[in-house]
């Protein structure tokens, strides 16, 4: 393509190296051209000298490691802590936009649940033929054992954290739903409580809305899933059940349980005693109301799931069958976040709440119908393609970036199990400057805002924005070397 | 309802807590030891450093290296930055910050932020070239790290049950290891009790002092002139000194009791050993112990305090569920 003349202000540092190319940027209209809402931060940074920023940078990146705000990475044994990249520059979303975002997410988790709901009973979507039969039950993490159970007030997904991109238009659009355990929200309150002290004055004028209030509504959101008869008894007793100091996202789950000022709990702290959850603690057994459970659903009970997990409670899914205990999210709500089921959500909405999506999905080829796989299959080299379970970044091929190898293997893999897979087009992700290498560099960034569903649906304006910090990549997840950066929601 | 939560406690929490502690101390303690030995080094004939490395080996309960060697550079090195030793400094501190790791929304941030801090610091110095050059700095700020932990969890942190927990631990492991080192310097310098001590052996018993943090301290009680059976009594029965056994005992009662108090448990034992034990220290005479010899004494106090560590470990960390649903 070709490029237009830079404009005078992009000579200048922190921008001289500044690029386009035909994804959405988030802070130029034009070359050299800020969005309205972007402006004061434009005019800040080329005021700014390049060294404040550099010094501001590296005290962000030293309270992070002081404060100890790390995540894990697997299969590497040097070193596994490792810090979570903060960008310093924020990514800023008009109230406008934002109000799109809040009522297109607020209806797609309704009509989630609602599909769990359904498939977890009489299944009637299934039966109308809205959604294949066989798409549901041949998913890895549908759980019949969830069939017929009532749960508290009917939520199966409490805590979610949908995955936005930008497409070149503009337009939000829904990438994935995380409806297990997603994470990533500490490093929203983190980035937000880091950014104040960077820019305090800017921050005060743009006039943003404030996130920190979400520990107290995620109290709220589990409190609400406690079991009637003890919500009778005495004010509900939550807990935050962690895999342990090794899990990648443990920082989260201590920030989050001390945010609460409700304790943080290991499987082997937990017992379950004629159906009833107790911790063990120093004064004796105590009663457990709510879980907020971290731990994916094959480890929760060995019992009932994975036989040799150690990470969860031994009959912990009978006490919660017998409804002394509320889990968020609830057991079995992977079936909805499965890739293939994904492409039926537009369905899903329009079949419970007789409405047109207000967010669009990505298209997905369905690689379970022959002409859609060989479709696929003659142009791995341009699309995407996702394992339809997994999550964070892992399985999953870049056509344009792999190599003939990886393409051969996955060619093999789809062809072995179409069922597992599913391709989407290589999205153009929209671009915002990060603060890389003492100036400001497009990369590509997703948003995650996160949700909480208890007696009302709450949505903090903000999320999580991730960076994909190596040139070019298109992959944001921290696992595969992204970072995040602080979300602005402005107020008006 | 606002009692009850204060009285939560997790035992895996108050566990990691009571370890977090004693590790630390550990490290301390080694820094210490290590530090002053270096220091009375340099007033020795050379010669003199092997039986010496032997003795702080001793005190330290690391055994020798099988090969035998006993150079200043490779103990030194076993003893501070070695991972595969655990009593190493770097051992205990990593120790100190993991176990603090796993409960660190039990403390204050900014008792994590100071012992990660000291953490990476010991880290650096052991993946920096120049390593230990500046040995005197190394074990200087090791300690200045232990005592601002404890100042900022002193400040910033509750004193409620996890607070005592911590406690605990501390004085648990400083009452050993005050005690062990009392025991191995009588042993091993038979001298008259009752008058100064020689010249020669001057710089021994100022480092027995120095060692315990003492020295100073002696000196406002008793002057510069050094008996052995004032430096007994003072390291073992001053009830104002810190790092004396006496003062540690009263601390683990008073820890110990606070404990039973607020998870109103009817648990009598670790109280009652740690009772038995201060009323030892409280009512024994230094003549006394001394005339049956400081080894026995020691040896008992060691063991009880053993004792009351399995008692604690019984009755909040690791009790059966049977007993617990009957209470």
């Amino acid at each position: 393509m070709t490029m237009p003349e830079p404009a005078p202000a992009l000579s200048r540092p922190p921008f001289r190296h500044y690029q386009f190319d035909s994804a959405y940027d988030e802070m130029f209209e034009a070359p050299g051209i800020p969005r309205p809402h972007y402006r004061a931060l434009f005019q800040t940074l080329l005021d700014l000298p390049p060294e404040e920023l550099r010094k501001s940078q590296q005290a962000a990146d030293l309270s992070f490691l002081h404060q100890g705000i790390t995540f894990t990475v697997y299969g590497n044994s040097e070193g596994t802590e490792r810090v979570f990249p903060n960008d310093l520059l924020p990514r800023i979303i008009p109230h406008a936009e934002w109000g799109k975002i809040e009522r297109g997410l607020a209806q797609r988790i309704a009509a989630l649940n609602l599909f769990l709901e359904d498939i977890y009973h009489s299944g009637k979507i299934l039966a109308d033929g809205v959604v294949p039969k066989e798409l549901v039950y041949s998913c890895r993490h549908f759980r019949r054992e969830m069939r017929g159970l009532n749960i508290p007030r009917g939520i199966y997904v409490s805590i979610c954290g949908t995955d936005l991109v930008r497409l070149p238009d503009g337009s939000f659009a829904v990438l994935e739903d995380n409806l297990r355990v997603p994470s990533g929200v500490s490093y929203m309150l983190a980035n937000r409580k880091v950014l104040k002290k960077v820019f305090p004055t800017l921050f005060r004028d743009y006039g943003v809305c404030p996130v920190d209030h979400y520990a107290q509504a995620l109290l709220a959101t589990l409190r609400a899933l406690s079991p009637p008869s003890s919500s009778a008894r005495h004010e509900p007793t939550v807990v935050l059940l962690t895999p342990g100091v090794f899990n990648s996202a443990y920082f989260e789950h201590t920030f989050l349980a001390q945010q609460m000022g409700i304790e943080l709990v290991e499987g082997r702290d937990l017992l379950v005693h004629d159906n009833l959850v107790y911790m063990r603690t120093t004064a004796g057994l105590r009663r457990v109301d709510v879980i907020y459970r971290r731990v994916d659903d094959d480890f929760l009970d060995p019992l009932c799931f994975q036989r040799d997990s150690s990470l969860g409670v031994p009959g912990l899914f009978n006490a919660y069958r017998a409804g002394n205990v509320g889990l968020a999210n609830a057991i079995g709500t992977g079936v909805a976040d499965d890739k293939a089921v994904y492409a039926y959500v537009p369905q899903i909405i329009r079949y419970y709440l007789a409405e047109d999506p207000i967010l669009a999905n990505v298209p997905t080829y369905m690689l379970t119908d022959q002409s859609q796989r060989n479709y696929v299959l003659e142009h791995l080299d341009q699309l995407v393609v996702k394992a339809v379970g997994e999550s964070g970044g892992y399985g999953m091929l870049i056509g344009p970036q792999s190599t003939a190898e990886q393409r051969e293997d996955f060619r093999r893999r789809i062809q072995a199990e179409p069922r597992n897979y599913i391709a989407q087009p290589t999205l153009s992700l929209s671009r915002a400057p990060c603060f890389l290498e003492g100036e400001a560099q497009a990369r590509h960034v997703d948003l995650r805002p996160y949700i909480l569903y208890g007696e009302n649906m709450t949505l903090v304006p903000g999320g999580l924005t991730r960076v994909a910090l190596r040139r070019g990549s298109l992959v944001v997840n921290s696992s595969q070397g992204g970072g995040s950066k602080d979300t602005w929601v402005l107020r008006a | 309802m606002n009692d009850r939560r204060e009285t939560t406690m997790l035992s895996r929490v108050a566990d990691s807590l009571y370890w977090m502690s004693r590790y630390l101390e550990r490290a301390e303690h080694t820094a210490r030891l290590i530090d002053v030995d270096l220091q009375l080094r340099l007033d020795h004939s050379p010669d003199a450093g092997s039986e010496r490395w032997l003795g702080l080996l001793q005190a330290l309960q690391v055994p020798a290296p099988e090969d035998g060697s006993l150079d200043a550079e490779t103990l030194t090195h076993l003893l501070t930055l070695d991972r595969t030793n655990p009593s190493s400094i770097i051992s205990c501190v990593a120790a100190a910050r993991e176990n603090l790791r796993q409960v660190r929304e039990q403390c204050s941030s900014d008792m994590w932020e100071q012992l990660n801090r000291l953490f990476l610091q010991v880290k650096s110095t052991a993946s920096s070239e120049a390593g230990l050059l500046d040995s005197y700095q190394f074990f200087r700020a090791v300690q200045d790290g232990a005592h601002l932990f404890q100042g900022v969890t002193d400040s910033t942190m509750s004193h409620g049950e996890g607070w005592h927990y911590i406690q605990l631990g501390r004085f648990v492991e400083r009452t050993d290891a005050v005690a062990r080192l009392i025991g191995a310097h009588f042993n091993r310098s038979p001298h008259p009790l009752d008058q100064a001590v020689e010249s020669e052996e001057y710089l021994e018993w100022v480092a027995l002092l120095k060692s315990c943090a003492a020295f100073q301290a002696y000196c406002k009680a008793h002057t510069a002139e050094l008996r052995p059976l004032r430096v007994a009594e003072f390291l073992l029965l001053n009830p104002g000194f810190p790092h004396s056994v006496r003062f540690s005992v009263d601390r683990i009662h008073a820890a110990l009791s606070a404990i039973s108090e607020l998870t109103e448990r009817k648990a009598g034992q670790p109280v009652r050993i740690a009772g038995r034990l201060r009323a030892t220290l409280s009512f024994s005479q230094i003549d006394e112990i001394m005339a049956s010899g400081a080894n026995a004494f020691v040896d008992s106090i060691r063991w009880q305090c053993s004792q009351a560590h399995t008692a604690i470990h019984q009755i909040y960390f690791d009790y059966s569920v049977e007993s617990a649903l009957v209470a």
